[in-house]
């Protein structure tokens, strides 16, 4: 009896039989990630890189550094992320009427959650911070950001979500909830499993580095701006990634408060969310919208800048309405407060609440619309250029307005009640996710990678990837507008009307389209790598930019700005050029820098065991990785020794490098 | 003002003045711990507000047991009140010590304030067994989660600040009041003042508006 009590002190309730050996495609799923892992771990020890990564990358506070691994993990996830799409593809194209099709409802009901949790918060997420990360910092003339350390260990967090997210693929289960875990069905009467467990730890410890990068970065725009630059002279990204990140700091708390309730629920059996005992269901559905809609505007922002810098690069103009850009923005940040209703028209509030939230839903798209419309008139007259990130750009315009208008429609309470839960809004909401944040995203990386690497991505695979993804949208979820007004409603594995099949076979094909644009995507990368030496930009402004990320070298050293820059206007990289602006070639300084340190990352590694325990209810090791959580952290704050200089003959020799190779490009 | 600026820099220019890009000194940006801190607890703050709004929506879910009115111990909850807020001036009194770079008086005025503190929590911990033993724990009605999770997640910030000013005592010891130590006490301060606004609102909205009918 003892011995057994100890095996449940130790393993909880992992068992053998949580090892999901007798699923197929999870076998070979597991095969080939363990083959592909292996693979890596062998070639990095074969390049004996490993050195190279602990010093260089995973213990870095560099923030460009730590961007680019956040774009990494993104990329890797969507690639987790778009699998699971992909199989639901082939599932609802293939189980109609007596074809059951290939997953059953126990599997494709976590893969319908997986997508949608990984999509969220371990590929947009990741893909906006990493981006914010490594561009702000240098539009706004800084050195780092306000806390370099914190952000290392933000990234290690959201790492460790994502790495607990993965385990469940191939230690017991993930939740099959649906991807905000609704109670009932997430209380542990109609979940009794591991799933729902996985979904709250991996978000609260990916909850806490998302949390920390929004304060972080917050402080870093109001109080490291280069001096001269006000805030109406500081660019839109900036803009935009201050606003996200107002955003962040105030809506992620509730997230951590209502899925710390829910655990409550689920570990203690507490009755917030029950059905019983005076627990009440639609507190957490208010609560998780209450997080949930600013999350959907954290992850849009970045991605208006993004195209807003583009435009005007790319129309060799200065921005059209850049202060009503950036009061559209800000007041995008206040609304999207006021709006969590409209996600739940059909709890039965009643008409006057249901009203007030459906016309601040339509009030929404008066700002956003007033951004389209400044996008346009920058394009107007301008000289544009059609490189690709000019492409992405224009694709999001023409997909977004038709996500946006199919958005207000469902704003409309009474169309609401007949399209909830429907492939309608399925489609609508991918509608405005691909093509506003991702096609952002991808605008973003295509345009700034050359600053990131010193080389161009490759334009030909850019177009493909770009050409791929939109059709392929097009052809994906213009079929679930049509079948969600037909009334066919999300979420099902099976239909028994033949007449829908039609449209569930084009909105595969349209999903393998869009595999082909993933596939170009890397491609493009590899084939550039490649090529870097015919893509290379030695002069550090490869698209003749307006903002002071393109005064420096591509990469830029890693203390950014040899000299901190002086801003007078907006556009400060473009008046520094017509005022025929040179760089100064000696009077260095030693420059004051932070150190790196491995505490980010051990931390978030015992982080991820504490979940890993807590989900298993594994007691023992909760109780020691806690401490040692503990003991970590606090040894952590002993260490005061945390920056250096680098000497001026350092920065002179970088820089002296730097003017031979703008004397080579002339 | 960034407007006169503007006009003053772009009279230089025009009177051929030409216009300064870089810093040619070092330059330091302001250090932004405190306002960093500061953010940080409006986010701990909105963890609390969302334990509030659960709390009005379910305080009064009672599931036919027993009710603010039965259960809550006013004269306990006064002293335990007051425990706290004595240690909000004690703290004042440690950055007053501070602020006269006196590290003895900061150190003495530091361990009275975690002893408070550590009072509080103590008849915290025996309100709390007391319900669970009259078979009022938070397992019990919706009411009672919602006043578990919120004075329970005040009471796991004080244990944390506790635990964080024993740290600091042991810095203080070592470094004395360096820059560092002194930013790290100011941080401190304020989450220690906000925990105790924080209680306040516990106190008036979940006791004494509790045990009216």
């Amino acid at each position: 009896m003892s011995e057994l009590d100890l095996t449940k002190l130790i393993f909880g309730r992992l068992t053998l039989e949580s090892i999901p050996y007798h699923e197929p495609i999870l076998i070979i799923t597991f095969a080939m990630v363990a083959v592909g892992g292996l693979a890596l771990l062998g070639f990095i020890t074969y390049k004996k890189a490993w050195g190279y990564l602990w010093h260089e990358w995973f213990t870095s506070i560099d923030h460009k550094k730590i961007g680019i691994m956040y774009i990494v993990l993104a990329i890797i996830m969507l690639l987790r992320g778009f699998a699971d799409a992909i199989m639901m593809r082939i599932q609802q194209a293939w189980a109609v009427g007596d074809a059951a099709g290939y997953l059953p409802p126990d599997h494709y009901d976590q893969i319908f959650t997986a997508h949608g949790v990984i999509m969220i918060f371990f590929v947009a997420m990741p893909m906006i911070t990493g981006i914010m990360n490594y561009v702000v910092p240098l539009q706004i003339g800084a050195r780092d950001v306000a806390f370099p350390f914190l952000n290392n260990f933000s990234f290690w967090m959201t790492t460790s979500g994502a790495v607990l997210v993965m385990m469940s693929l191939f230690v017991g289960e993930f939740a099959k909830t649906g991807w905000l875990a609704y109670p009932p069905v997430s209380g542990i009467i109609k979940s009794p499993g591991v799933g729902v467990d996985y979904y709250i730890w991996a978000l609260q410890i990916a909850g806490v580095g998302t949390l920390l990068s929004g304060v972080n970065l917050l402080v870093t725009i109001v109080k490291m701006r280069a001096p001269g630059m006000s805030l109406m002279r500081m660019p839109v990204f900036s803009w935009t990634a201050l606003c996200t990140n107002v955003l962040i700091v105030a809506a992620f708390p509730v997230l951590t408060a209502v899925l710390a309730m829910l655990a409550l629920d689920r570990y203690l059996g507490t009755a917030f969310f029950t059905s019983d005992l005076g627990g009440n269901v639609m507190m957490y559905i208010n609560l998780i919208w209450i997080w949930g809609h600013p999350e959907v505007y954290i992850l849009i922002l970045p991605a208006f800048g993004v195209f807003s810098e583009i435009v005007s690069t790319f129309s060799r103009k200065r921005l059209f309405g850049y202060a009503s850009m950036v009061y559209a923005t800000v007041v995008i940040t206040v609304l999207s407060y006021m709006v969590w209703l409209h996600h739940f028209f059909t709890m039965g509030s009643g008409p006057t609440v249901n009203s007030f939230f459906g016309i601040t839903t339509m009030i929404i798209s008066i700002p956003t619309g007033a951004k389209v419309f400044n996008w346009l008139f920058t394009m107007y007259r301008g000289r544009i250029e059609m490189e690709v990130p000019m492409l992405w750009t224009l694709g999001f315009i023409i997909t977004f307005v038709i996500g946006g208008m199919t958005g207000v429609l469902l704003a409309v309470p009474p169309a609401d009640f007949v399209l909830h839960n429907s492939l309608f809004l399925v489609a609508h909401f991918h509608n405005v996710i691909i093509g506003g944040v991702l096609f952002g995203m991808f605008a973003g990386i295509t345009y700034w990678y050359p600053k990131a690497f010193g080389y161009k991505l490759d334009p030909f695979w850019g177009k493909m990837s770009f050409w791929f993804w939109t059709i392929g949208f097009y052809f994906a979820f213009m079929p679930l507008y049509v079948l969600g007004l037909m009334g066919v409603t999300r979420r099902m594995n099976h239909f028994d009307d033949p007449s829908v099949q039609i449209w569930f076979i084009i909105a595969a094909f349209g999903a393998f389209l869009i595999a082909i644009g993933i596939a170009s995507f890397l491609i493009q990368l590899v084939v550039s790598y490649r090529r870097r030496d015919e893509l290379r930009d030695e002069t550090g402004d490869p698209w003749h930019g307006r903002t002071l990320e393109w005064s420096t070298s591509s990469p830029p050293p890693y203390y950014n700005f040899a000299f901190t820059p002086r801003v007078h206007d907006m556009d400060a990289w473009w008046q520094m050029k017509e005022h025929g602006y040179k760089r100064p070639e000696e009077g260095f300084l030693p420059i004051h820098m932070p150190k790196n340190t491995g505490a980010g990352i051990i931390l978030a590694g015992i982080a991820t065991v504490l979940g890993f325990a807590l989900i298993w209810h594994m007691w023992l090791l909760v109780g020691v990785s806690f401490l040692a959580l503990l003991a970590v952290t606090i040894g952590h704050t002993f260490n005061y020794d945390r920056d250096y200089h680098i000497p001026a003959d350092e920065v002179a020799e970088t820089e002296a490098n730097r003017t031979r190779m703008l004397a080579n490009h002339v | 003002m960034s407007e006169t600026t503007h006009d003053t820099l772009a009279g230089n220019a025009e009177r051929g003045e030409p216009l300064q890009f870089h810093e040619t000194t070092e330059h330091h940006p302001e250090t932004g711990t405190l306002l960093g801190f500061w953010i940080y607890l409006m986010s701990d703050c909105l963890i609390f507000a969302s334990l509030f709004a659960t709390y009005g929506v379910l305080g009064r879910s009672y599931a036919d047991g027993p009710t603010g009115m039965e259960l809550f111990d006013l004269p306990l909850v006064a002293m335990n009140t007051s425990l706290l807020l004595l240690s909000s001036i004690t703290y004042g009194f440690a950055m007053l010590k501070m602020q006269a770079n006196q590290l003895r008086g900061t150190m003495v005025w530091l361990a009275i304030t975690g002893l408070l503190g550590a009072g509080f929590l103590g008849l915290e911990l025996y309100e709390f067994n007391h319900l669970i033993h009259e078979g009022a724990g938070p397992w019990r009605s919706g009411f009672l989660s919602a006043f578990f999770g919120l004075v329970g997640t005040h009471g796991l910030h004080v244990l944390f600040g506790i635990v964080w000013l024993v740290t600091l005592l042991f810095q203080l010891k070592k470094h004395g009041l360096i820059p560092e130590n002194q930013r790290r006490l100011f941080c401190l301060s304020m989450f220690w003042h906000f925990l105790d606004v924080v209680w306040i609102g516990v106190f008036t909205f979940v006791y004494l508006m509790g045990v009216l009918p």
